[in-house]
């Protein structure tokens, strides 16, 4: 066991702890190390497989020799400012704008009624597909959308109004579409971090001392909350910068923002231009880098100023007009992404439906009969690689987390940047390199690569979901069946993952639901020839037959919701005569 | 079948900083009583005897069962059976369920339905087998967390806090009827408490923590 336990070695400081493994080697122990491996190995040969075209390297086309070509002509493309403006602007933008909504909701109204309402839509608008919810904003904001028909009564319009909201220069909307779909899961992240902040009581004491709900909220509260989830707001960060579906459907087009404009050098049949793609990339890599470090000393100044703005003792002035806010903000983003999706659906189902009318004329089946095949076929691709990446990485989480109890051996602040690590490296940095990878081992286009790729992206939010239920579990019920001589096998077949069934199946889904949202890691490692649900909803962007997307965007979220409600259900119905295990 | 507990010269520490040390005999049949105000490592002895010690702790000494070393056996081979404050029936299994998780393997089906029958008749909780233990009133879940052990036929029992969480008069019926079944099972019993009372009712010998040990 000679290398296998080098590796543990090697792995063992993520699990900090004395005793680094008791020597003996079970399935169980190894699977932490074959975790890290699916999660960092595409992630590291992709960031590879990016570095050495843009230096001139790309066999696979014939370029052997090392130059800095790619990056000259990358820098002589003339969108190249705008296009890093775009990134910058939109990842900034929408990072401050969902932390802000969060805040000022939590702030406001945690604890309250209509906190309680937006905190049962939480789930359903997390696993709701970046594509479906972008496509439901354009149908929205769109000059001909639903919001432009609702106002003509008023307006008097009787033809669309001639303004770019849709793909505007500024990229706003695109940084709205953002908002709206990070806001879920930026308040996710932060009510789990809640739990350890104290808040409720440490709201008791504000308030006491005379300090009105937000800004009492904002000088106790905040400060731990921030550093909870301070990982989470650099991935919304990191995203926002480098999405690519969600920037083709609201986004600029002339030019693009540079993940776009990558993934369309990518997809171009001359071969050499994936060296320009591949330079755009690392780029691209280089502006997060950037901005994650400008975030980062952005925290400190704002801590600096924090604690002058706490000395000075101010109550709050502000908190009548900013609790309002927060609740319209919070609800807004809520009702973008439910409103959006209802426009998707009666879309879908549209017969004649000309433009100042608020509904179709007539509903029919046609789309939905028109694109069934497709549906069909693409949604069986869809559901068979989000099983495969679901059933793997719950073997590796619940390994991970196992193996984690077994050895009393916690996840250490650098085991946790780890598991954020894929989603920190901006897709579109190392995805291109690991099709180049692929394509130079002739394993681009299969199915298991696909499912591998999204393996990366699934694996952290399974971590994030089972990890606080996992280990909140009572270990004295270890103990008990240990002592009543169940091994460790039978202490977790017999007694663990049965009591912990609900948090498992709904780890299960937003595992499935963050497969099925994927985009780039379908369309670069299928290399164009995987379709998924995805895929396919956000190729009809371009085209802007309204019909197709609406049955797409539907059929999508169905995908996802589906899961969600078998999630809820089983347990109901396995558990039904066991009250104590009813959530 | 009947052998002491034998706690010798056992030493934990805890990064260094000593907690625990005891050395003692526990007679079939008897009962050792730890006292101590909380933190002082009343849990942490117990989970050293049952050998889910935390990597956090460091012990030496050894754990013997009459004259079978215990310390490195690993916690389900050393048939040394637990009560905690709380009953901790296992949400998800019926009363019967919990029941045929603690008795031993072996025999035919028919054969382990009818011990349990009997066992539950044994605590007067005929016909219970079905149903689920979250309707069971406090002491009836702490006569079923019991015989869940018993049936296990453990060779030694501990007891952390285990009646600190039932009220005054249901708390005297349930130590009486725990102290009953040991002394006739001939178990050497280990008890943890903060309560006078729990160390007066069980009658033997009593050994105190403290705390001073911490500051040396």
């Amino acid at each position: 066991m000679g290398p296998d336990n080098d590796l543990m070695r090697l792995l063992a400081p993520l699990w900090a702890g004395k005793n680094g493994g008791s020597g003996r080697l079970s399935a169980v122990g190894l699977i932490p190390a074959l975790t890290l491996m699916a999660m960092l190995g595409p992630v590291c040969a992709g960031l590879l497989g990016t570095l050495m075209p843009s230096l001139g390297y790309l066999p696979a086309a014939g370029l052997s020799t090392l130059s800095f070509d790619p990056f000259i002509q990358l820098f002589e493309w003339p969108g190249l400012p705008v296009a890093m403006r775009l990134s910058i602007s939109t990842g900034l933008l929408a990072t401050l704008l969902s932390l802000g909504v969060v805040t000022l909701t939590l702030a406001g109204w945690y604890d309250t009624g209509p906190f309680r309402v937006l905190e049962r839509l939480l789930s359903p608008l997390l696993s709701v597909p970046h594509a479906a919810a972008a496509f439901g904003l354009a149908f929205l904001v769109a000059p001909s959308g639903w919001l432009s028909r609702i106002a003509s009564p008023l307006t008097g319009w009787v033809r669309p109004p001639d303004v770019l909201i849709l793909q505007d220069e500024w990229g706003l909307t695109l940084t709205a579409g953002m908002v709206a779909k990070e806001v879920p899961f930026l308040l996710l992240m932060a009510l789990a971090a809640l739990g350890q902040a104290d808040a409720r009581r440490r709201m008791r004491v504000a308030q006491a001392l005379g300090y009105g709900r937000i800004t009492g909220w904002l000088k106790t509260v905040f400060p731990p909350v921030y550093a909870q989830i301070r990982l989470p707001v650099y991935v919304v960060l990191a995203y926002s910068m480098s999405v690519v579906d969600v920037a083709m459907i609201l986004g600029p087009s002339t030019p693009a923002p540079l993940s776009v404009q990558v993934v369309r050098w990518m997809s171009d049949p001359d071969l050499s231009q994936r060296l320009t793609a591949a330079a755009a990339a690392l780029l691209q890599g280089g502006l997060v880098l950037t901005a994650l470090t400008l975030w980062r000393a952005g925290e400190a100044v704002v801590a600096r100023l924090g604690v002058l703005w706490i000395a000075r003792g101010s109550r709050g002035a502000l908190d009548p007009v900013l609790r309002p806010l927060g609740l319209a903000l919070g609800a807004m983003s809520a009702l973008a992404v439910l409103a959006g999706l209802a426009g998707l659906a009666v879309w879908s189902f549209a017969g004649y439906w000309a433009f100042p009318e608020a509904l179709p004329q007539s509903f029919d089946l046609r789309s939905w009969a028109r694109h069934l095949p497709g549906i069909l076929s693409t949604g069986g691709t869809t559901v068979l690689i989000a099983v495969l990446a679901t059933g793997l990485s719950l073997i590796l989480v619940i390994g991970c987390l196992e193996s984690e109890f077994r050895s009393g051996q916690n996840l250490t602040q650098r085991g946790l940047w780890l598991i954020y690590l894929p989603l920190l490296v901006p897709q579109t940095a190392f995805l291109p390199g690991l099709q180049t990878l692929l394509l130079s081992l002739g394993a681009d286009r299969a199915i298991w690569a696909v499912v591998l790729a999204h393996l990366v992206f699934v694996l952290p939010y399974a971590f994030l979901s089972l990890g606080d239920p996992w280990r909140a579990w009572d270990r004295r019920n270890s103990t008990v069946a240990a002592a009543l001589g169940a091994s460790p096998r039978g202490v977790l077949w017999r007694v663990r993952l049965p009591m912990l069934l609900r948090p498992i199946l709904t780890t299960a889904a937003v595992a499935f639901a963050v497969s099925v949202g994927q985009y780039l890691p379908t369309l670069l490692v299928g290399g164009g020839r995987v379709s998924t649900l995805t895929t396919e909803a956000v190729a009809l962007a371009s085209g802007g037959d309204r019909r197709a997307i609406g049955v797409y965007g539907v059929s999508q979220t169905l995908a996802v919701l589906g899961p969600f409600i078998l999630a809820l259900a089983v347990p109901a119905v396995v558990w039904r005569n066991r009250r104590s295990l009813h959530g | 079948m009947a052998d002491s507990l034998i706690l010798h010269n056992v030493r934990i520490s805890r990064r260094g900083a000593p907690l625990v040390s005891i050395d003692h005999t526990i007679a079939p049949g008897t009962v050792l009583t730890v006292m101590g105000p909380s933190g002082v490592g009343k849990s942490t002895l117990l989970s050293y005897v049952a050998g889910t010690l935390s990597p956090d702790f460091e012990a030496s000494g050894k754990v013997c069962l009459g004259a079978t070393d215990i310390t490195d056996l690993p916690p389900a081979k050393r048939r040394i059976g637990i009560l905690f404050q709380d009953d901790l029936l296992f949400p998800h299994l019926s009363v019967g369920a919990n029941l045929a998780f603690g008795l031993r393997p072996g025999g035919t089906r028919a054969h382990r339905r009818q011990r349990i029958e009997s066992a539950l008749s044994d605590i007067e909780l005929e016909g219970y087998a079905d149903r689920d233990p979250a309707t069971l009133s406090g002491g009836q879940k702490a006569r079923v967390a019991l015989m869940r052990m018993l049936l296990s036929e453990p060779r030694a029992l501990l007891l952390d806090e285990a009646f600190s969480g039932l009220d005054v008069s249901l708390r005297r019926q349930i130590r009486a009827l725990v102290f009953d079944r040991a002394r006739r099972m001939h178990l050497p019993v280990l008890m943890v408490t903060h309560d006078q009372e729990d160390a007066e009712a069980a009658g033997g010998a009593v050994e105190r923590l403290t705390v001073a040990n911490l500051s040396a």
